[in-house]
């Protein structure tokens, strides 16, 4: 059960295509399943990214920023996962707005495929635009250009693209009186709240993937506890996705933090420090 | 035997054995040892074989209970095993777990005039079902010939298993579908190791795994088949829903999602099925707290106060609205959170928790009670006595306050009848307003308890063999001849 097929990686992105054909078979976009690599590991939430319901596979794009993504980074074509759960949350809503931004960021360059090709086939005109530290950061990047009209770039060295990020880019775009029916965002939290802060004074409507933290991922535990709109939603069941400009960002941001005392004592120190720029800088003094 | 009555009379009640509170609270062993042979028969010899059983309608699922006690007496213990199995097959979880003092002892003659003499019938039961277990005598059920009909059962706790297990010996194809990665429902994500040792659930599903029932983990039911799908798709004759109420509810005060603020199924999930209290070997992790506040007073407020104990807390105190008479807790568990030095603050109730500039939470705001009318249910109902509050310093907070309906699986089969709180409307037989789904446990009573929901598995099993026998005699069209 569970066998990965295929394996690859950019920059700390792990690539993992897992045989799943239940969930292969029931997915849609905007959902996630939970895995867990082993019998001791911990239950850990992850998009999928996209999916084979003939060959009963599914894609997921692992970021290593701990000890649970490190042990699945580490398993190999063969191995099997303990346990994959899904899927999981409300599919994105699809239908046809006009023209649909999706902003992608670390795991949600993979992450908004699946919604830009439900997107695009609704009819939408679809913009994506990704970001990250580097041009040769990027993964994913011909599927996702297939099925978007536009894909724009925003790099943090200019070295591809705007110089900047995703929001840097929407700035850009509203500028130019580029109209935008829908926005969608995934991506580390701090991208998701800079992009929603980006399309809240136009009011585009704005929907953000949230990765609160998650145990059980059926509504069960609450560990997953959101504040949109001054109400308690859980992500698991009620999202992942919400409102990006009703969204209680601080309580989020301290929430995320909750275990970072035992997580760096399994780990290392990882702090706001992005594992990607990282390894990228390792990688750079080895030459 | 050749006892008298006021030779049986004069026996005092056996103690159990167990491990000391200052030992106990520090590590997740069982407490209470069993008890050994000599004591068990001893025990056996205190019960009056009563012409009125009143113990057996004090029972839910009506254990012949004198029976098996005198089989104890001549030390027959794998026979008095197999008696009670008739009427209950999960005996050494139930002789753990269940409230006995308000159901087969609290109806015990013995106990008439002093309750705290009743005879030990739970732990009678728990010793005849360890000893058989123990000793590798579990009888193996003969598979039957398989009848042609498959059942699906949704969720592997205590009323998904009586189902799978009765279907199984009836005939049936049976399979179990199951969210999490392990089996045994609020048994092993719920029910700590120190009361109920995870072998035991895990000995009953390999038992039933034996018969041939096929279990699916990591299947959430909605997600990955919807209902309809289990019919069409996957050819299921029958669909039980046995997928309990585990929705958290939290107050509605300030501080509700501040670090440290745990519902009691995400704490005590985290710690049970995820082990974390072997962190760092195994993943999951856990904040310890110091000073632990638990609210509420039933048996998951037990088992998170007295597991924040052995996870290490300095301090840890029960806040409850109503007073310690009232408590739904079993006896036996405040009894034991008492030993441990867990301190119990009643007739109050937080209004609101405070936090630091980091969203982690330094103490709650309290409400002094008072009892005032009974309510509907004859316990009277607790009211905040006005402007009578005061501080209490803690830095974790455990939210026991009870469970919901989880709207999983009826949000997405629109045609199973719920009431309003959101649990699956069935008649006497778990029937619900569809054809061929039942549904039993807590998604329909509300949290209950185990014996409960076994009850109602075992009651929707010959529902389910009625129903597809009945449909099978008709359409083959020979009427049962
Ligand atoms: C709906 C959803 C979809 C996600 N999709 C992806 C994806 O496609 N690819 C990807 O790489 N990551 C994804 N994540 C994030 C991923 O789950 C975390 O990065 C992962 O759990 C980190 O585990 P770790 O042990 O390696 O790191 P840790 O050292 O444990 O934690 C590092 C960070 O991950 C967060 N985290 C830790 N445990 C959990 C948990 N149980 N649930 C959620 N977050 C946690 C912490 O807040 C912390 O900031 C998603 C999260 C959610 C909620
Ligand atoms: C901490 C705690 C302590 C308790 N102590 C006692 C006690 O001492 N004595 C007592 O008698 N009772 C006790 N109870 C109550 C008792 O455990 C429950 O009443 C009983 O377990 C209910 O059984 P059930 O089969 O209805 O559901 P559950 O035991 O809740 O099992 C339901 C199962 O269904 C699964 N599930 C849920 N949704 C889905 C889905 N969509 N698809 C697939 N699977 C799904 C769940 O993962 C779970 O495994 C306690 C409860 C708790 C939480
Ligand atoms: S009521 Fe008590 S004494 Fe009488 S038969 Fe039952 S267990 Fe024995
Ligand atoms: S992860 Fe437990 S309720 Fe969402």
């Amino acid at each position: 059960m569970f066998e990965i097929v295929e394996k690859s990686e950019v920059f700390n992105v792990h690539k993992i295509v897992v045989k799943a054909p239940g969930i292969a078979r029931a997915v849609r976009a905007g959902q996630f399943v939970i895995i867990m690599g082993a019998e001791y590991s911990e239950r850990i939430p992850v998009t999928v990214s996209d999916w084979d319901a003939a060959a009963g596979t599914i894609v997921l794009y692992v970021l290593e920023v701990g000890i649970s993504t490190l042990e699945l980074a580490r398993m190999k074509v063969g191995d099997s996962l303990f346990a994959v759960t899904g899927p999981l949350g409300v599919p994105s809503e699809i239908k046809n707005y006009g023209t649909v931004v999706l902003g992608g960021g670390c795991y949600g360059i993979g992450g908004i495929y699946p919604i830009a090709k439900a997107c695009k086939e609704a009819g939408n005109k679809v913009i994506s635009i990704i970001e990250a530290r580097y041009k040769d950061m990027f993964y994913n990047e011909k599927a996702l250009m297939e099925v978007s009209d536009k894909l724009l770039y925003a790099t943090s060295d200019g070295s591809k693209g705007t110089k900047g990020k995703v929001e840097d880019v929407v700035y850009e775009m509203l500028e130019q009186g580029q109209k935008i029916d829908q926005a969608f965002f995934m991506g580390c939290t701090q991208m998701l709240e800079r992009c929603s802060e980006a399309t809240r004074s136009n009011s585009i409507p704005t929907k953000v993937a949230l990765n609160s933290i998650m145990l059980d991922g059926t509504g069960m535990c609450g560990a997953c506890r959101v504040s949109v709109g001054g109400q308690i939603k859980f992500a698991c069941v009620d999202g992942p996705e919400f409102d990006g400009h009703e969204v209680d960002w601080n309580e989020l941001h301290s929430r995320k933090a909750a275990y970072a005392e035992q997580e760096t004592g399994v780990y290392q120190s990882y702090s706001h420090e992005c594992m990607a720029e990282k390894k990228f800088k390792q990688e750079l003094e080895r030459g | 035997m050749g006892l008298t009555a006021k030779e049986r009379m004069a026996i005092e009640r056996n103690r159990m054995g167990e491990q000391p509170p200052d030992l106990r609270n520090r590590n997740f062993e069982e407490v209470p040892y069993g008890y050994t042979p000599e004591e068990a028969v001893n025990e056996a010899k205190r019960c009056l074989n009563c012409k009125k059983r009143t113990c057996v309608s004090g029972c839910p699922v009506e254990v012949p209970i004198p029976e098996f006690i005198a089989l104890i007496a001549e030390e027959k213990f794998v026979e008095a095993a197999r008696v009670i199995k008739t009427k209950n097959v999960l005996p050494a979880v139930c002789g753990r777990v269940c409230p006995q003092e308000t159901q087969c002892e609290g109806q015990c003659i013995r106990g008439k005039k002093d309750n705290t003499q009743a005879v030990a019938i739970g732990n009678l039961e728990r010793f005849v079902a360890d000893y058989e277990r123990e000793n590798n005598l579990i009888e193996l059920s003969e598979v039957p010939k398989k009848n042609g009909f498959k059942v699906a059962v949704i969720g592997s706790g205590p009323s998904g298993l009586t189902v799978a297990g009765d279907l199984i010996k009836l005939g049936y194809e049976v399979t179990i579908y199951e969210a999490f990665h392990r089996g045994g429902g609020v048994l092993v994500y719920g029910i700590p190791e120190f009361r109920l040792p995870k072998r035991i659930v895990e000995s009953e599903i390999k038992a039933l795994e034996n018969l041939g029932v096929t279990i699916h983990y990591n299947s959430v039911i909605g997600r990955l088949y919807k209902i309809d799908e289990l019919f069409k798709g996957l050819g299921f004759d029958a669909v039980y829903i046995g997928v309990g109420a585990g929705l958290p509810i939290f107050l509605d005060i300030p501080g509700m999602n501040l670090n440290g603020v745990f519902s009691a199924n995400e704490y005590l999930t985290r710690s049970n099925l995820m082990k974390s209290y072997l962190f760092p070997k195994y993943q999951t992790p856990m904040i310890i707290g110091k000073k632990v506040a638990v609210l509420g007073g039933g048996n998951v407020a037990m088992d998170s106060a007295r597991t924040a104990i052995r996870l290490g807390a300095e301090k840890t105190t029960i806040v409850y609205r109503r007073s310690m008479e009232q408590m739904p807790a079993r006896a036996a568990e405040v009894h034991h959170a008492k030993e441990e030095k867990i301190e119990f603050r009643l007739l109050s109730n937080p209004v609101e928790i405070y936090g630091n500039k980091d969203g982690w939470v330094t103490g709650m705001k309290c409400q002094n009670y008072q009892l005032g009318e009974p309510d509907e249910s004859g316990r009277q109902r607790p009211v905040p006595v006005e402007d009578s509050f005061f501080e209490f310093d803690c830095d974790q907070v455990l939210v026991s306050i009870g469970g919901q309906a989880n709207p999983l699986i009826t949000k997405t089969t629109p045609d199973i009848k719920i009431n309003k709180w959101g649990y699956i409307v069935t008649d006497d037989w778990g029937r619900t307003s569809r054809q061929f789904v039942y549904s039993g446990g807590d998604i329909v009573t509300g949290a209950a308890t185990v014996i409960s929901a076994m009850g109602a598995g075992r009651r929707a099993a010959k529902a389910i063999h009625e129903d597809l026998m009945k449909e099978s005699n008709e359409t083959t069209g020979d009427n049962g001849k």
